[in-house]
């Protein structure tokens, strides 16, 4: 009875756990050589997505998201929309300063 | 201990609630670290805009090789974290333990490659301050780089250590038994601060190191 | 100790053993884990600040008796403002209704045996108390001169005070702030009582429950930046140091996206009390109760859009000055939904003028006043006029004392039969709260018209012209103390010799109401179920 309920403690497999790891190196070396070739906005831009690819993998698999409640992926989100909100009105100053 | 034991009321009326009131309070902490960091990230932001040019030339001084195993290394050690889990669940203490160890060594691996560069960089005089000398006509704003690469990397290593030693307390802990398959909520919790610290710099990697 | 004996308590709840009665001992007191001696420890600990931080606020309106500055040189009087806007912000205001009448009320609210983690609410208070010494001990070695806004680059690099000490103070309470918000939010979340569905939850949780998000995603960010600060001395070099070409202006933006926000810790908290005071002393429901509770979660929301109103005349950008003034409006809207819904309550309902509605009144009116000046000085030419005067002052006074402690003071005479279980002297102690409202009057009210006419707030000397004005606003400072200290005195007393006040003195709803005064250890014999909403007061006949 107790198993049932709990399905917010849900486990991704070993074997899952595995292959998010090696899919996390690949994005690592991949952001490591794109360094090499891309520069400006561009490399940043790059390495920003893939540090957010990566991101998603470990809140996904490894810290168990998929296998939450919608009000604990609401509260994962939570501190990231507000950060949003700090960059989005602080540049609202520094990007129209005459 | 005297007899005076301190009747704990707990306010949860089963496990399963006081496990789900724990992952709640976790991701609500998560949520403030995030904005923890977010002031220094809001700082860079601002910063790496101004002065795009001057952040490629600072994030050239710091060792490229370094950065990069240093992030293997921490993905590696998550990895462990998240196999740690799994064995605590189904209740094999002896994987539960080796699995911390391993998440506990990779850990300090970071840590000492972490302090070898920050001793590099204060050889280099690199260290933000009155020995501040790059050399080589480096403009001023070139500080403000190492102030924020010092100040990030550094609250990231000071959580790294925290996480350190609730990670010593865990393997203790798992080795009196004290994790059960039906109380797993410890390393589940310790889990997520863990991989939340490796986010931090998953995403401060690709900011100080790759910046070109 | 099982307490076995709560079982047959049939004959004299109170009288019986509870949280209070239970074990005097000091030691008892310093590792409890019960949410309602945690309030009290609280309750204790900032009226200890409060008193410090008013006394130094005497300080200061004796020396603005008269236009020289007789009393102290300008260097002291700065770091007496500093004392008095840190330990009140930092130690009063924002702990006060949260962590005192939060602590003790919401899990009564809800039906709960204590908040999630109780360990963890004991450890918020001695963080608290840590920051707070080191607070203290910042000011017996000499104080700060900064203002409790600690701007830079006065504050990093110029300033000769202990601004070291005094920032990591508030950095460590800051650690307190987060953990109890952290506490709140998991404890409405996960302890509500069978049936307590969300939208019957008393106002007093849905706005203890906004600020706790509040406390908990803006806190860090304040943390973050002190941090900052320290480095920047430490090192000699930060972030916000102009020379290396860092922006002072970044830690302004940062200190404002905490100290907006936390007008609201200060204030929403205080709109929670009133609530329930006025629907308990008018026998009726609240007026629009869903919009009542939608109202609170914007104002917490929209709160954090605003903080670039603190900025208008800093050099930042006359278009993200347009925004930010547009979104300040945008907050008096769900703030005037609800001081009408307050108002229609009111209506035609059975009111009692018992001390708990007359702060209540209190609030309204002065909140109401708090609230229409901050439009003023959100639209962004007159802000240019009124920047840095007397009206600034004077507006976030009717806000933080005029709204918020006159809804804590409401909320301790309201609570007070349920934390002590005792009557308070109720002739004597409407006499303070009408002595609280006329000393604060005349201290503010003056203070608008000083600004307007122009007089800088942090000066010690002025012009002779306004020394009416100032010497009206002293003698109301007088009469305002007066207020403060009779409550010490006369609850104080009513813990000896007030007459036993039963479960309900006030017949109010509320599931704080249905347990015994005071409470028992665990809160409730067995837990509540909830059947019906919130403020289900019987309906009036015509």
């Amino acid at each position: 009875m107790k198993t049932a309920e709990r399905s917010s403690e849900t486990l991704p497999t070993p074997a899952t756990a595995m292959s998010v790891f090696v899919l996390l190196l690949v994005l690592l070396s991949l952001s490591a050589v794109s360094s090499h070739f891309l520069t400006g906005r561009t490399g940043t831009t790059v390495g920003l997505l893939i540090a957010a690819a990566k991101m998603t993998l470990i809140f996904t698999y490894f810290m168990r998201l998929r296998y939450q409640s919608g009000l604990v992926r609401l509260f994962a989100l939570v501190g990231f929309f507000w950060l949003g909100l700090i960059l989005l009105l602080t540049f609202a100053d520094y990007l129209t300063r005459g | 201990m005297n007899t005076e034991i301190v009747t704990e009321i707990s306010p949860f009326s089963n496990e399963t609630q006081r496990s789900m009131a724990q992952h709640l309070g976790m991701w609500t902490f998560i949520a403030t670290e995030v904005l923890f960091f977010g002031g220094l990230f809001a700082g860079y932001a601002l910063y790496r805009t101004t002065y795009p040019e001057i952040f490629a030339a600072g994030s050239h001084r710091l060792d490229f090789w370094i950065g990069t195993i240093n992030t293997a290394v921490l993905l590696t050690s998550s990895l462990c974290m998240a196999l740690a889990d799994s064995a605590a669940k189904l209740g094999r203490r002896a994987k539960l333990q080796w699995c911390l160890a391993g998440t506990w060594l990779l850990g300090a691996v970071f840590l000492g490659l972490k302090f070898y560069e920050y001793h590099e960089k204060f050889v280099e005089h690199l260290v933000p301050g009155a020995h501040f000398l790059p050399g080589g006509g480096a403009a001023p704003q070139l500080q403000l780089f190492f102030v924020l690469y010092f100040a990030m990397t550094g609250l990231h290593a000071l959580h790294m250590i925290i996480g350190l030693g609730l990670i010593g307390w865990l393997w203790k802990r798992a080795g009196r038994g004290g994790l059960s398959p039906g109380h797993t909520a410890p390393v589940e919790i310790t889990g997520l601060y863990w991989h939340f610290v490796d986010c931090i710099w998953v995403f401060l990697y690709p900011l100080l190191y790759l910046v070109r | 100790m099982k307490p076995a004996a709560t079982e047959s308590t049939t004959m004299d709840v109170s009288r019986s053993e509870n949280y209070f009665n239970r074990d005097y001992s000091l030691r008892s007191w310093l590792t409890t884990h019960d949410h309602k001696r945690i309030a009290l420890l609280y309750l204790v600990s900032i009226t200890f600040f409060f008193s410090i931080a008013a006394a130094a606020a005497a300080l200061m309106r004796w020396e603005l008796l008269t236009p020289q500055g007789d009393l102290v040189v300008s260097d002291m009087y700065n770091r007496l403002f500093t004392l008095h806007g840190v330990l009140m912000v930092w130690f009063f205001l924002i702990p006060s209704i949260p962590a005192v009448l939060g602590n003790f009320v919401l899990p009564l609210m809800l039906g709960a045996r204590d908040v999630a983690f109780p360990r963890l609410n004991l450890a918020s208070w001695y963080i608290f108390v840590t920051g707070g010494l080191l607070v203290l001990y910042a000011i017996v070695v000499g104080g700060v001169d900064t203002g409790w806004t600690f701007y830079t680059p006065y504050s990093s690099t110029y300033s000769n005070g202990n601004v070291m000490l005094m920032a990591s103070g508030v950095f460590i309470a800051g650690f307190s702030s987060i953990a109890t918000g952290l506490n709140f939010i998991v404890t409405v979340h996960k302890l509500r009582a069978p049936g307590l569905t969300w939208f019957r939850l008393p106002l007093f949780a849905w706005s203890i429950y906004a600020t706790s998000i509040i406390l908990v995603l803006a806190t860090p960010v304040l943390a973050i930046t002190l941090l900052l600060i320290m480095l920047e001395r430490f090192w000699g070099v930060g972030i916000f140091d102009p020379k290396l070409g860092g922006d002072p202006l970044l830690f302004q933006h940062l200190f404002w996206f905490y100290s907006h926000p936390a007008v609201y810790i200060m204030i929403l908290p205080g709109m929670g009390v009133v609530s329930e005071i006025i629907t308990c002393f008018s026998r009726k429901k609240i007026f629009g109760y869903k919009v009542m509770a939608i109202a609170i979660l914007a104002i917490a929301a929209l709160g954090f859009l605003v903080w670039g109103h603190h900025m208008f005349v800093s050099s930042q950008s006359v278009y993200a000055g347009l925004v930010f003034s547009l979104l300040s409006f945008l907050v008096s809207v769900p703030s005037a939904i609800k001081v009408f819904n307050w108002t229609a309550t009111l209506y035609r309902g059975s009111i009692r003028f018992d001390t708990p509605f007359l702060y209540a009144l209190g609030f309204l009116a002065l909140f109401t006043i708090g609230g229409l000046t901050g439009l003023f000085l959100a639209t962004l030419a007159v802000d240019v006029h009124l920047h840095d005067t007397y009206f600034v002052v004077a507006h976030f006074h009717y806000i933080m004392v005029g709204g918020m402690v006159m809804a804590y003071m409401g909320g301790i005479h309201f609570w007070w039969p349920k934390i002590s279980g005792r009557l308070y002297p109720e002739i004597l102690a409407r006499i303070s709260a009408i002595t609280i409202f006329a000393g604060f009057n005349l201290t503010f009210f003056p203070q608008f018209v000083l600004g307007y006419l122009g007089m800088p707030r942090r000066f010690h000397i002025y012009p002779p012209e306004f020394q009416t004005l100032n010497v009206l606003s002293t003698a109301g400072a007088g009469v305002l103390a007066i207020g403060y200290l009779l409550p010490l005195f006369y609850l104080g007393w009513s813990l000896f010799y007030g007459r036993r006040a039963g479960p309900n003195p006030w017949e109010a709803t509320g599931l704080e109401w249905i347990t015994a005064s005071p409470p028992p250890e665990h809160n409730f014999e067995r837990t509540p179920v909830v059947t019906t909403e919130a403020y289900n007061y019987p309906e009036l006949s015509p």
